[in-house]
C-alpha cells in the first residue's frame, strides 16, 4: 500500500466553523493525524448549525460538521480549566502543525498563543487564520464568510447591471480561506524539514480572497475603473450566458469564442436563417445584438434537456455545461461518478452521509476518507495512548471538569 | 535580472509554468513562497496576454494588467514545445526543476512526448501538476470549460441570482479557475513533501469542476444529501416564512448586515438601535419590538418590512467605510458590500502595509498590488518583481545557465522554437 502524502505529520486544531476545519480536513484525508479540540460550552458552530440530516438536530447530525471533519480524533477539553490547558500544552508538545481560527487575539488570551505554545515546542508551526489578520485596527472585529465575500468585492461584480448585486452562494470566501492555509502550512513544514526551524503563520483571509479580485484591482488603480456587474456577460464572447431549458428551472451555459466555434454552435442549432444575418456573423455584430442572440438561442434551448444541449455542444466542439443543482452533481454527474468526487459514510447516528475527497489527487498516493468523530470521541484514545496517561489521571481531569 | 535574492521559504525550488489565463495564479503563489519560477510562454506570449483590462486601455501584450496580476516574481522565457528543439530543451530545463505546471487539454503533453511518463524518466522527482476543465480522465475529459462553463457544472451557477432572471456568474475572469490554480499550489507542495519523504515525485491532477464542486457543497449537494432539499438561488431555509434584508443601500453603496434574533438579538443590535436613537432616526415601533421573544419564522412580512424602514433610511446617512469603522468600534457585524475602489481604500489592508508598489520601468511608473497573502514570522512572503516581458530571461536562462550561444538564440528566434 502505497505511503500517505501527510503520513506522520501531527496536527493539532482548535479550528471552528468552516475555514480552519476544512484546511485540517485535507491534512486529515492525506494521512496526518488531526486532533480536534472540541468543548461542550462552546462547541463548533457547525455542530449546532444545520442543515441536519432528516432535519433532526443533534451535535452529531450537522451536515457540515460531517463533511468539514472527516477522519479526526475529536477530544473534550475544557481550555478554562488550569488542568485542561495543561493537556492542550502536551498536545501542542505533540503536534508538528497548530491551527486556530478564532478572531484575532482569542487564542493569546487563553494562553496559547505563539509564544507560549514555542515554550513547549520550539519547531511549532502555529497557523492562526481569521478574516482581517491578527494585526490592525479592525484585527479583533469578529466576521463570517458571507460577509468577508462581500467586504473582498465579489458581491458588487456578480448580477445584473441594472439590479442589486447579488454574489455567489453563502460563504464563498470559506472555501478560498482553506486553500491558502494549506499552502503556506506546507511550505512551512518543508521549510522546517531542511532548516529545523517552526514560524507563526498570521493568515488574513480577506488578504487572500482580495487575490482573486487582483486584475479589476489594478483596473482601479491604474485606469480609475470601478468595475460592475455585468450578469453573464463577457466582453469577447457571444453568445455568452446562461440559457433556459426544457423543464422546472433548468438552464444550460453556452460560451462560444471563436468563429468555429460559432460555426459549430450554428450547425448543431439547425442553421437556421437567422444565424446567416449579418448582424449575428461576426462576434462585435453578436455583441451589439446581444439582447436578441440571447433570445434566439433560448428560442432553441427552451425545448430542450439541459443535458441534450450540453451533450449536443460539446460533441460539436461548443462549450456548453449544465446548471447543475445538488440533486444533479450527487446522483447523476457521470464525469464526478466516474472521478469518485462524492464518498458515502458510514455513520453510527445518521447511518449514511456523503462527503467529498479533497479537490487534488495524485498518482502515487492514495486519500482515505474517515467518518467525522462524534463529540469527544477520542478522548480516551488521545489522553491514553497518544498522551500516555494513566486511568488515574484521566479520572482526576473528569472529575476537576477539564473533559467537557 | 538573475534569479531573486530575497530569502522564500521554498528558496531551493524551480518551477516550470507552463500554465495559462488563471492557472498562472498557481506559479504566482509559489514565487510569492519564494520558489525560483520560469514562465514558459509561446513565441510573442502566451494568451493570457490579450486578456484585459488593460493599462490605459491600451491593448498591448506588455500592457495586459491580468497578465500583471498573476505573473509577480516570474521571470520570463519564450519556448515552443511543439518543435523537436523546443522539446529538447524543455527536457534539459525538467531536469534541473522540480515541479511543472500546466493546464493544456489532457493527453496535449503526452502527444508531444512530454506527459508524466516521459518527464520522471528524465528526472525521478519531477511533480507534474495538470489543471484541466474536468480532470485527467472520465467521461468529460475533454468537454470544453470555459469559466462559466465549470461554474455551471460544479453547481455554483445555479445558486445565485435573483429568482426572476437566470441564474449568474461572477462577472469578469474566472474564479472557477482561480480556485482551481490555488488547489494546484496546494497539491505542487503536498507532492513536494511526499518527495522528501519518499524520493519520487508523481502527478498532481486537479479539476476545475470539482474545485468547484467543494465551494457549492454547502449549498447544492449537503442539503441534497441531508434532507433531499434542493436549493436554489431564491435563497432562504426552507424554515424561512419571510424575506429578510441583507443587502442594504447606503450613502455610496451597499453594505451587508443582518439584523439579529434569538439570544444574541438584544446584544447584537441594540448597539445600533442607541446609534439610530441619539441621531433621531430610531422609531416607537423599533423600540417597542421585544427582541428576547421576536423571531424571523413566526413573524410577518409586514413586520420585518416595517422594523427595517427606519433602518433603511438610517443607512443611507453614511458610506460603507463609515459604517465598517462605526461597526468595528461597537462589535456590530456591518460590512461594505466592497468596490474595487473600496478594497483599495480599506484602512484594515493599509494598516496591514497589504500593498506592493512594483516597478514598471518601461512604463515609467510604479503599481500598486495586492501583497502577500500570509504573513510569517520566520521567512516572510515577499512579492519583489513585476511579471516578465515577452521572452525578457531568454537570455539568462538560455545563454546564461544552458549555455547557448548568442548565435544559436538567434537561430532559435528565426526558426520560432524560442
Amino acid at each position: 500500500m502505497r505511503k500517505k502524502l501527510f503520513e506522520g505529520i501531527k496536527v493539532l486544531d482548535f479550528s471552528w466553523a468552516a475555514v480552519g476545519p476544512i484546511t485540517t480536513k485535507t491534512l486529515s484525508d492525506y494521512g496526518a493525524e488531526v486532533i480536534k479540540i472540541e468543548s461542550t460550552s462552546h462547541p463548533d458552530g457547525t455542530r449546532v448549525g444545520g442543515p441536519f440530516k432528516d432535519n433532526i438536530p443533534g451535535f452529531n447530525r450537522s451536515g457540515c460538521f460531517n463533511q468539514w471533519n472527516t477522519g479526526k480524533l475529536s477530544i473534550l477539553l475544557n481550555l478554562a480549566t488550569p488542568k485542561g490547558l495543561q493537556v492542550a500544552k502536551r498536545l501542542a508538545a505533540w503536534a508538528d502543525i497548530v491551527i486556530e481560527n478564532f478572531s484575532g487575539g482569542t487564542i493569546e488570551r487563553m494562553g496559547l498563543g505563539y509564544e507560549e505554545l514555542r515554550k513547549v515546542n520550539p519547531k511549532i508551526i502555529m497557523l492562526s487564520s481569521c478574516m482581517m489578520g491578527q494585526t490592525g485596527p479592525y484585527a479583533t472585529h469578529p466576521g463570517l464568510g458571507p460577509l468577508l465575500t462581500a467586504l473582498s468585492g465579489f458581491n458588487h461584480i456578480t448580477g445584473w447591471p441594472d439590479r442589486q448585486p447579488v454574489g455567489p452562494s453563502g460563504a464563498y470566501t470559506d472555501f478560498m480561506g482553506p486553500r491558502f492555509a494549506m499552502l503556506v502550512i506546507l511550505a512551512a513544514l518543508d521549510y522546517r524539514r531542511r532548516t529545523g526551524k517552526g514560524q507563526y503563520l498570521d493568515l488574513s483571509q480577506f488578504e487572500g480572497s482580495v487575490h482573486f479580485m487582483a486584475p479589476v484591482l489594478l483596473d482601479y488603480v491604474v485606469n480609475q475603473r470601478v468595475v460592475r456587474r455585468m450578469g453573464n456577460r463577457l466582453s469577447y464572447a457571444a453568445p455568452h450566458g446562461a440559457y433556459r431549458c426544457s423543464g422546472e428551472d433548468r438552464w444550460v451555459a453556452i460560451a462560444v469564442f471563436t468563429d468555429e466555434e460559432w460555426e459549430s454552435f450554428c450547425k448543431v442549432i439547425g442553421d437556421p436563417l437567422w444565424t446567416k444575418e449579418t448582424k449575428f456573423s461576426t462576434l462585435l455584430a453578436r455583441k451589439k445584438n446581444e439582447d436578441e442572440l440571447d433570445r434566439l438561442v433560448e428560442e432553441w434551448t427552451i425545448s430542450r434537456s439541459a443535458e441534450e444541449v450540453m451533450k449536443l455542444m460539446q460533441a460539436a466542439g461548443v462549450p456548453a455545461g449544465v446548471l447543475q443543482n445538488g440533486e444533479d452533481l450527487q446522483e447523476h454527474d457521470p464525469q464526478l461518478k466516474y472521478r469518485h468526487l462524492y464518498w458515502s459514510l458510514d455513520h453510527p447516528e445518521v447511518g449514511k452521509y456523503t462527503a467529498l475527497r479533497p479537490d487534488f489527487v495524485v498518482s502515487k498516493s492514495p486519500y482515505e476518507l474517515k467518518r467525522a468523530p462524534l463529540q469527544g470521541e477520542h478522548n480516551e484514545y488521545v489522553l491514553k495512548k497518544i498522551l500516555g496517561m494513566s486511568d488515574e489521571e484521566i479520572a482526576e481531569l473528569v472529575m476537576e471538569g477539564c473533559l467537557q | 535580472m538573475s534569479k531573486r535574492t530575497i530569502k522564500g521559504m521554498l528558496d531551493p525550488y524551480r518551477v516550470l509554468d507552463l500554465a495559462d489565463m488563471e492557472c498562472l495564479l498557481c506559479g504566482k503563489l509559489l514565487g510569492d513562497l519564494g520558489a525560483d519560477v520560469i514562465k514558459i510562454e509561446r513565441p510573442g506570449g502566451d494568451v493570457a496576454r490579450r486578456i484585459g483590462p488593460f493599462y490605459h486601455d491600451e491593448a498591448d501584450p506588455e500592457k495586459s494588467l491580468f497578465w500583471f496580476a498573476f505573473n509577480t516574481n516570474k521571470r520570463g522565457i519564450t519556448l515552443n514545445i511543439e518543435t523537436t528543439d523546443g522539446r529538447e530543451i524543455f527536457k534539459r530545463l525538467v531536469k534541473s526543476a522540480d515541479c511543472v505546471i500546466e493546464s493544456f487539454p489532457p493527453g496535449y503533453l503526452d502527444k508531444l512526448g512530454l506527459g508524466y511518463e516521459a518527464l520522471e524518466k528524465l528526472n525521478q522527482g519531477i511533480i507534474l501538476v495538470s489543471i484541466t476543465p474536468f480532470g485527467q480522465s472520465g467521461p468529460y475529459r475533454d468537454y470544453k470549460g470555459p469559466d462559466i462553463v465549470a461554474w455551471a457544472m460544479g453547481g455554483e451557477m445555479y445558486l445565485s441570482g435573483d429568482s426572476d432572471l437566470p441564474p449568474v456568474r461572477v462577472s469578469y475572469h474566472s474564479q472557477a479557475y482561480m480556485h482551481a490554480a490555488v488547489e494546484a499550489a496546494v497539491g505542487a507542495m503536498a507532492a513536494l513533501y511526499y518527495r522528501a519523504i519518499n524520493g519520487e515525485g508523481q502527478h498532481v491532477d486537479v479539476s476545475v469542476q470539482e474545485c468547484v464542486a467543494q465551494v457549492s457543497h454547502q449549498f447544492s449537494t449537503m442539503p441534497w444529501d441531508t434532507n433531499r432539499v434542493i436549493q436554489t438561488r431564491a435563497g432562504g431555509s426552507p424554515s424561512s416564512r419571510v424575506r429578510v434584508t441583507r443587502l442594504w443601500p447606503c450613502k455610496d453603496g451597499y453594505v451587508i448586515f443582518s439584523v439579529s434574533t434569538g439570544i444574541h438579538a438584544k446584544r447584537n443590535n441594540q448597539p445600533l438601535f442607541e446609534w439610530m436613537e441619539s441621531e433621531g432616526m430610531a422609531d416607537d415601533f423599533l423600540r417597542n419590538i421585544d427582541w428576547d421573544t421576536f423571531d424571523f419564522r413566526t413573524t410577518t412580512q409586514e413586520t420585518v418590512d416595517r422594523l427595517e424602514e427606519p433602518i433603511k433610511k438610517f443607512f443611507l446617512l453614511y458610506t460603507s467605510a463609515e459604517l465598517l469603522q462605526w461597526g468595528v468600534k461597537h462589535r456590530v457585524q456591518v460590512y461594505p458590500v466592497s468596490t474595487t475602489a473600496d478594497i483599495i481604500g480599506n484602512v484594515q489592508l493599509a494598516a496591514r502595509e497589504y500593498w506592493v508598489e512594483l516597478e514598471h520601468p518601461e512604463l515609467a511608473t510604479t503599481i500598486k498590488y495586492p501583497g502577500v497573502f500570509a504573513k510569517a514570522s520566520e521567512v516572510p512572503l515577499s512579492i519583489t518583481r513585476r511579471a516578465p516581458l515577452v521572452g525578457e530571461h531568454n537570455q539568462d536562462i538560455y545563454v546564461g545557465e544552458l549555455g547557448f550561444s548568442s548565435e544559436e538564440l538567434l537561430i532559435l528566434k528565426q526558426a520560432n522554437v524560442i
